[in-house]
């Protein structure tokens, strides 16, 4: 009594099944459902668009007159042709730079308490907490900036520029630090009291970003961390920041293209110059957004044109810092949506 | 030949009178040693400072406040090395680095909170500054007359308007990003998001080219409503966007699976169990959008007087009121402009405790009423499927047997 077993080696010469197309044939309903939606879509994209279009129409005048002077000429004088952003644009970055140097470290440190320190009934009031930061009118922080921060910054502006002036951007020129009762108008005004009142703004935007972004490190590489005998701290080190890295640059250009827009408080704090200010903590700045809330009402029609230029450059520059800050955001975000 | 000599198994006995009770070890929550070393540290912190100022005068507070910091964290250091080895005060020491960056930012929080209504409390305690414009008050009159009403008037209009304006079309753009996985829809959430870090003073400026230049309307209410709908719709669509991602993925393909095309899963299932999700968008919306102030300053143009017409002549906001008092570089104006501004951070703080009760229930709560209504909407099914002639089981009554019999 013998077993046989099948053999399927002869005879296996047939191919492995094709394999099945799958398709789905939407219904009426969804193809109308879809159809509704993604022109709402398409609407809210043709918004979108016709900012550029309408600041570039309106922009052409100036444009076509100033030709490429636009972009290298230091001053403001629409009337006799005579303008450009080459002294603005920069004060405007230096203004988003100081903000976000500030911003990167608190944010860091606010966020990885949020994710990692802080116990779950704090958390949700702390992550509250951030977004009406985020909220509190820009007109607030102005004022708060204008009447409560200028005055005590200018102890530690001196103090910065007496010791540090031997590097540039510290420098501020007239200073003289061997006179007590030297005036502390050369010290007001200046990109780095915009900058810490800037920074208040895009501190919550870098914070959710990177708390964001935290949170969703692995729990398996948490944990194996901490069984390797890692602390708390070896364990964000080596599994969370690195995680999170995606999150970190994101949040920070982000938070860049929000500073380099802000209006409000730079209108409320800086005295405007027109050409590059590279001694951050010297009264005087200037930024494209002061420029186009300070003159479009006083302006003539070639003036407007020349303002919506400056305008036009600050969208351009924005969205291109925004969209790679949201590409790069999104690529470190996996897992789009959640199972319960 | 054996292996064990002695071939019995003994099993050793335990004492149970010998073992201490044992006591559970606490994990969590601060030692006691921790406390004394933080208690400690910020002492000798303090002191540290104090000393430094007496011996060399450190220029103001702040300067005292940065010194005694730093002294604080080596010492706290120091104190921590003394029991244990270098990770753990890496991790210390780290640990209150964090803390102090949430202590830093919040305190601003509060600063700023506490100093505008400190300020703004001497105007927001008269009636009248809530009732009358400023047409009749100048920079030397007192509190008691005028007030901001045209600007309350003309937030209400504006933010009115915008919201009517963008929360049914960045609903339905949240609800295209959430039903389409396509390339095109993965672009447009990318721009989305890229926009709402637009600049809001280019948000003005689209309107001031388009409205005002190009079709030539006047500044007004309704123009600067456009204005802060261009600014709000990124901020709704992102904020809606995440509500649906938050509905758990397996209750669309329960819809799916009972037979339900995919609009009406989206419309039945997913938009409602996101309802408090989608509230709490729109009312983050309206307080990003109620204080904005530039992208009104293009657009709205500037009046002391009261003006309820939003399609006609010059309006002015809340924000925008501010600005200008505090422009204006006036004593009097001043505490009206924080008086302003008081009341709209008191108005955005009320926005976010509403959005923390709304939101704060998870995707899916239902409250008593809700409840009720759900199981009124499924008796009412019953009806129907009964008067059509099916033979249905009324739900909760019958066991679920009788229903699979009902179907075969």
């Amino acid at each position: 009594m013998t077993t046989t077993v099948p053999s399927r080696a002869t005879d296996d010469t047939r191919k492995p099944p094709a394999k099945r197309r799958i398709t789905a044939v939407p219904g009426t309903g969804d193809r109308v459902f879809l159809g509704l939606t993604r022109t709402s879509g398409l609407v809210v994209l043709g918004i979108f668009a016709a900012i550029g279009v309408f600041l570039t129409i309106q922009a052409w005048p100036a444009i076509r007159t100033a030709k490429f002077s636009f972009l290298t000429t230091q001053a403001w004088e629409p009337d006799i042709h005579h303008f450009g952003i080459a002294g603005i644009l920069p004060d405007t970055i230096f203004i988003a730079l100081v903000a976000v140097v500030i911003a990167i470290p608190i944010s860091l440190g606010l966020s990885l308490f949020i994710s990692e320190v802080a116990p779950q009934h704090i958390k949700r009031v702390l992550v509250s907490l951030v977004d009406l930061m985020a909220a509190v009118p820009s007109v607030v922080y102005g004022l708060w900036a204008f009447f409560f921060l200028e005055g005590r910054t200018v102890g530690i502006a001196r103090w910065l520029s007496t010791w540090f002036g031997w590097i540039p951007i510290f420098h501020v020129n007239g200073s003289n630090p061997t006179n007590p009762s030297e005036s502390s108008s050369l010290y007001t005004a200046s990109t780095f009291v915009a900058g810490i009142a800037v920074s208040l703004m895009v501190i919550p935007i870098l914070t959710s970003v990177m708390r964001e972004s935290f949170s969703q490190a692995p729990l398996g590489e948490r944990e194996g961390a901490y069984a390797l005998g890692a602390t708390r701290w070896g364990m964000v080190r080596s599994v969370v920041l690195p995680f999170g890295k995606g999150g970190i640059i994101g949040g920070t250009m982000l938070g860049l293209g929000r500073a380099l827009g802000e209006t409000i408080v730079v209108l409320l704090i800086i005295s405007p110059v027109f050409t590059i200010n590279t001694h951050i903590l010297q009264s005087g700045g200037n930024s494209v957004s002061f420029l186009i809330a300070n003159l479009v009402s006083e302006s003539s029609k070639f003036g407007i044109s020349a303002l919506m230029a400056a305008g036009l450059a600050l969208f351009a520059m924005t969205l291109i810092i925004n969209f790679s800050a949201s590409a790069v955001v999104a690529r470190s975000r996996s897992g789009a949506e959640s199972d319960g | 030949m054996t292996l064990i000599d002695d071939p019995v198994t003994r099993t050793p006995t335990l004492d149970l009178t010998s073992v201490a009770p044992q006591t559970r070890r606490k994990l969590r929550g601060a030692h006691r040693g921790s406390m004394f070393n933080l208690v400690g540290a910020l002492t000798a912190g303090f002191c540290i400072s104090m000393l430094l100022e007496l011996l060399t005068a450190l220029s103001g507070p702040l300067g005292l406040v940065i010194v005694a910091y730093l002294a604080f964290i080596a010492v706290y250091g120091v104190l921590v090395f003394l029991s244990d080895d270098g990770p753990a005060v890496r991790d210390a020491v780290m640990t209150l680095l964090m803390a102090s960056c949430a202590v830093l930012a919040f305190g601003a929080l509060g600063l700023v909170v506490v100093f505008t209504i400190a300020r703004g409390w001497a105007a927001l305690v008269h009636l009248n500054f809530y009732t009358q414009d400023m047409s009749r008050a100048g920079p030397l009159s007192p509190l008691t007359v005028g007030g901001m009403g045209h600007a309350l008037v003309g937030t209400l209009w504006m933010v009115g308007i915008a919201v009517v304006l963008t929360v049914p079309i960045g609903l339905v753009a949240a609800i295209y990003l959430d039903v389409s996985r396509s390339r095109p829809a993965t672009t447009f959430r990318t721009a989305v998001e890229a926009m709402t870090a637009l600049p809001s003073i280019l948000a003005g400026l689209f309107i001031y080219a388009a409205w005002i230049l190009a079709f030539g309307f006047g500044r007004s209410g309704l123009a600067a409503a456009l204005a802060l709908s261009v600014m709000m719709l990124p901020y709704i669509i992102r904020a809606a966007d995440l509500a649906l991602r938050l509905v758990p993925g397996n209750l669309r393909e329960a819809a799916a699976a009972l037979g339900a095309p995919g609009w009406r899963g989206e419309m039945q299932v997913v938009v409602p169990t996101a309802r408090s999700g989608l509230a709490t968008a729109v009312i983050l919306g309206i307080a990003r959008a109620i204080g904005e102030a530039s992208p009104v300053l293009l657009t709205a143009g500037f009046t002391t007087y009261m003006n309820a017409n939003p399609l006609n002549g010059p309006m002015v906001s809340l924000p925008l009121e501010t600005l200008k008092l505090v422009q204006a570089g006036v004593p009097a104006y001043t505490s009206r402009a924080f008086g302003c501004a008081s009341f709209l951070l008191l108005v955005v703080i009320a926005l976010f405790l509403v959005a923390r009760k709304v939101g704060g229930w998870g995707p899916g709560h239902l409250s008593r009423r809700g409840q009720r209504r759900v199981i009124e909407a499924s008796a009412r099914d019953v009806a129907r499927f009964e008067r059509k002639g099916q033979v249905v089981a009324a739900p909760r009554s019958v066991p679920s047997m009788t229903i699979a019999e009902a179907g075969s």
